[in-house]
């Protein structure tokens, strides 16, 4: 079974987001750049179904600027096979990057596609299901725990509330949460033999999409700050504020 | 205008988050409430009476019973395309949904706006809250999913909408529900309580989560966690408050043994009130909490306890 995990270059997680003085943006320069953390998850798992001798073929793809490679080659370090990125200095919204990896799915033809529920840059939380959508596909997103037997993934989900389970047939999509695993350090070793592995490089307009975006970005603004209010000595004077003062119990 | 609201019904009720969405949806247009799901009568009532709601649209079929994203969207797609937008809720339930419903109808949906500046321009936090978008859309239908925390709930009585049945679409039945664990607690739920108390690494273990539970139920609120608490194993994830787990804004948060990082205060910062106890002084929660009190959370919180008991 061959799966296809799609990830996403983004600010790592660990840095400090500054909005821009033109408020066109956030300043991506000289920032560090990482996987999506959603997205190591995910090929965490795909890693694992090889692993387990459920895959026979892990391939990522990565849709983006040329340096989107590194984030490639992360993922081909932790154990993944083979490489694509769809490059494009464009900006690609999620309905264009459902529709690019639609077309990406078309050729390679996995059973199963994973993808990070979110990237934490711009937080949709779209792809997946639209990916699912475009294919006519079941989407099994959120999930916390997967099992692939057969011709069947079983998959628990994220609710609100608690915990779901829905049995998907394969093709499927599945997204994931952060409970789903941890995803390993790649070891020097496999970084040195990440070099060697294939990365196709292919440009978008060979796939025949329409990726122009349908968001126009006006503006990009820095959140009303919050003002730090004032210590209390003691829980007694606490309860007292927030009695008297603040009214709220 | 005419704009769609998706709602969320189950166990035979609507779920709140749908009054937030009908708040929002009023900013657009004429609202009319698509309930789907199956033995929705009750569901169906509430969503007449909510108060700015002129249409309920109901179908009721088995096929929906568990509301399935593959199920409902072909019936949401054909409803929608009468509409101008589309409105959920950013629960699991819309997150789930709405964009396999937005990629049928090729539009690029909008997630968790915050605040509706006209009838294309939105405003939507990025980066975990550290930023806010403001985004014009150029498709014809808006697909949109809101923050409830963002938009006040509409008065739940005082509307007569009328009622049309709607032709159930049979969906894919490519994907079947197999079970769902919920969390059973008499606590208010996360995103609908008034006062909000979460625990983080700071708890040190799950079982110390019980000094927390003690003080939220002599206050009547609902227990969170921050992610590293999540990540630690202290607690399930759906208690987690942040970014990447539950937007919530009640009247008062407090946070105990939470150092606040970033992801953390994009899910509480918008709380009336927030009060931070950590034996940290330095740590950031104290930048943004009204009242700080510097202390060993396990001798601070039991005193809570007491105090809260001495005085009640």
């Amino acid at each position: 079974m061959k799966l296809l995990v799609a990830v996403k270059r983004v600010i790592d997680y660990n840095v400090k987001v500054r909005v821009k003085a033109d408020q066109t943006g956030v300043d991506l320069a000289n920032v560090k750049m990482s996987m999506n953390p959603f997205d190591e998850i995910a090929v965490e798992e795909a890693v694992r179904l090889k692993e387990a001798g459920i895959a026979t073929e892990v391939v990522v793809v990565s849709l983006g600027v040329l340096q989107s490679q590194e984030t490639l080659r992360t993922a081909l370090a932790m154990g993944a096979d083979r490489a694509i990125l769809v490059q494009t200095d464009a900006e690609l919204q999620p309905l264009a990057v459902a529709k690019l990896l639609k077309a990406v799915v078309d050729k390679e033809a996995p059973q199963l596609v994973i993808l990070g529920k979110q990237a934490i840059d711009d937080d949709s939380n779209q792809t997946g299901q639209m990916l699912a959508a475009l294919l006519d596909w079941p989407q099994a997103t959120f999930a916390s725990k997967v099992v692939v037997a057969g011709s069947e993934a079983t998959v628990t989900r994220e609710i609100d509330g608690g915990l779901e389970t829905l049995a998907v047939s394969l093709p499927a999509i599945i997204t994931t949460d952060l409970r789903l695993n941890e995803p390993r350090y790649a070891s020097l070793p496999n970084i040195m033999k990440a070099k060697k592995k294939p990365l196709d490089v292919i440009d978008p307009a060979s796939l025949g999409v329409d990726i122009a975006p349908r968001l126009t970005t006006l503006k990009v603004t820095e959140p009303p700050k919050r003002q730090g209010g004032v210590k209390v000595a003691s829980v007694a004077d606490l309860v007292a504020k927030l009695r008297t003062e603040a009214k709220v119990i | 205008m005419a704009v769609l609201v998706i709602a969320e019904q189950g166990a035979g009720s609507l779920k709140p988050a749908t009054l937030n969405a009908v708040t929002a949806a009023a900013k657009l247009g004429d609202v009319h409430v698509l309930v789907a799901g199956a033995g929705i009568g009750a569901a169906v009532e509430a969503a007449k009476a909510i108060a700015g709601v002129s249409k309920v649209l109901s179908a009721d079929s088995a096929d929906y019973a568990h509301g399935l994203a593959e199920a409902l969207t072909p019936l949401v797609v054909s409803v929608a395309k009468g509409y101008d937008a589309v409105v959920a809720s950013a629960t699991t339930f819309g997150k789930n949904l709405l964009p396999r419903v937005a990629a049928l109808l090729d539009v690029q949906q909008i997630s968790e706006v915050v605040a509706i500046e006209n009838a294309d321009t939105f405003v939507r936090p990025i980066y975990a809250g550290n930023a806010l978008a403001t985004v014009k859309s150029a498709d014809t239908i808006k697909v949109m999913t809101v923050r409830a925390t963002a938009f006040d709930a509409a008065p739940a009585i005082g509307g007569s909408a009328s009622v049309e049945a709607v032709a159930v679409i049979a969906g894919s039945g490519k994907s079947a529900f197999v079970g769902q664990e919920l969390s059973k607690s008499e606590r208010p739920e996360l995103t609908a309580a008034r006062i909000v108390i979460s625990g983080g690494r700071g708890m040190q273990n799950g079982e110390n989560f019980q000094l927390l539970e003690a003080v939220a139920d002599k206050l009547g609120a609902a227990v969170g966690a921050s992610r590293a608490a999540v990540d630690a194993g202290f607690v399930p994830n759906d208690y987690q408050v942040g970014q990447t787990g539950k937007i919530v804004a009640p009247d008062l948060y407090i946070a105990v043994g939470i150092s606040g990082a970033i992801q953390h205060l994009a899910g509480m910062k918008d709380s009336k009130v927030i009060v931070a106890i950590n034996k940290d002084e330095e740590a950031p929660i104290f930048q943004i909490a009204d009242y700080g009190l510097v202390a060993d959370l396990f001798k601070a919180v039991p005193e809570l306890k007491e105090e809260l008991d001495r005085s009640a």
